[in-house]
């Protein structure tokens, strides 16, 4: 391995430690924003992260988490580039950040999104108990990317991360 | 301005304008959830336009980035269509506004996330899974509210029918530059009419209503005639950015 991928894996390394501010268990290598690190022969880091949604408001937050964190870490020439392209899924999200969800409070995305008039979810569990009785309240929650469901056996409310794809 | 930029910028204000008609929802809506979703789809679209304002500046190549287009144009500069402009109404209007509008920014985006021009394509391709889900979300509403009550149906009725006149001029393809239509940068649009309109029809005859045939609204939002409420929509949108050149949080 050369200076420069070595170099490559301990910035992506850093970068990846990085929290969503929105979900703080969540590092955005968990929820599948950063798409890439490259380090260039001069020591300079470009990092691509993706947003969840064209709206997210945390994008500028995390851009600066990341920058810090790699200035942090001793790289002194980071650029963070936000790619569109192509677009996150919540399938990119890996199975330690469903689990890290599902510890939080939050159900994981799961299940297929409901297509025509007739509008049927099916699938969500409660993350406190585990009942498969559940009922959505509001198909939009306390940010972009959750809804607001609810217990129909513990009769807790929990956010539910929407299925994107 | 190049073809390429004011055609984003069209695109652009559609969602900003109806994004600010949005949060004006915030803290009136029916109830809490409603004020949460209704903040959830301005947000969407605030962010859907202003990637697509930064395209345009970058397009246009003056210097100006979203904060400019968005805070220093006149009305006679921006290029939203007529739709977006209108005041909230009631529930119902707004209701109506947000099942013919997503419909139509559904089309638009799936057709144009096959764009020839890379950032055009990337942005829609990342809407339209959020379009999805604001087009649900008048669907729903629009079946409740018009298979309700005798007064919500009314109003649901009245809200499609206001809602109708204005609904043309999304499909109007004159003002797209021919070169961006040939390129296969822009889509056109009037080749998406029908399948909006069949799209409509079936929700609101499940939601017991009826699409009327009316005679169109006067448009040229394209052309920056604007409806007169345009300005006092601007007003409030700019207020703060042109009291206080430069200020940020």
């Amino acid at each position: 391995m050369n200076a420069t991928t070595t170099r490559s894996a301990r910035a992506r390394e850093v970068a990846a430690t990085v929290l969503d501010p929105e979900v703080p268990v969540l590092t955005i290598d968990d929820l599948g924003i950063l798409r890439d690190v490259r380090v260039d022969d001069d020591g300079a880091v470009e990092v691509d992260l993706t947003p969840t949604y064209s709206g997210c408001p945390a994008v500028e937050a995390i851009e600066t988490d990341v920058e810090a964190a790699l200035v942090a870490a001793g790289f002194t020439d980071v650029r963070v580039r936000r790619v569109l392209a192509p677009a996150w899924t919540t399938d990119w999200i890996s199975d330690d950040g469903r689990r890290k969800l599902l510890e939080y409070g939050i159900a994981p995305p799961s299940g297929t999104r409901p297509v025509g008039p007739v509008l049927v979810q099916l699938g969500v569990r409660c993350p406190q108990c585990g009942s498969p009785r559940t009922s959505e309240l509001s198909r939009f929650g306390s940010t972009a990317c959750k809804a607001l469901w609810r217990c129909d056996d513990c009769r807790e409310p929990f956010d539910h991360f929407k299925v994107l794809r | 301005m190049p073809a390429l930029a004011r055609y984003a910028l069209a695109l652009g204000d559609d969602a900003l304008v109806l994004s600010h008609r949005f949060g004006e929802w915030v803290s009136r809506a029916p109830q809490l959830e409603e004020d949460v979703a209704l903040a959830n789809i301005g947000l969407d679209l605030l962010g859907q336009g202003r990637s697509l304002l930064t395209y345009a500046g970058e397009v246009e190549g003056q210097g100006r980035d979203e904060d400019a287009l968005a805070y220093l144009r006149e009305e006679r500069d921006y290029l939203s269509c007529h739709l977006v402009e209108l005041e909230n109404g009631d529930f119902a209007f707004t209701i109506a506004r947000m099942l013919v509008f997503s419909t139509y920014q559904h089309a638009l985006y799936s057709a144009l996330s096959s764009s020839t021009d890379p950032m055009l394509a990337a942005v829609a391709a990342k809407a339209v899974k959020e379009v999805d889900y604001h087009r649900d979300h008048a669907t729903e509403w629009t079946l409740r509210l018009g298979d309700g009550t005798d007064e919500s149906h009314h109003r649901m009725q009245a809200a499609v029918d206001e809602v109708r006149k204005y609904a043309d001029e999304l499909f109007d393809t004159a003002w797209i530059p021919v070169e961006l239509l040939e390129s296969g940068a822009a889509v056109d649009v009037s080749a998406l009419h029908d399948g909006c309109r069949r799209s409509w029809e079936s929700v609101l005859e499940c939601a017991t209503l009826s699409l009327p045939e009316v005679v169109p609204a006067v448009g040229g939002g394209r052309r920056g005639v604007h409806d007169v409420r345009m300005g006092y929509l601007l007003a409030e949108m700019q207020h703060l950015h042109r009291s206080h050149p430069g200020a940020s949080w």
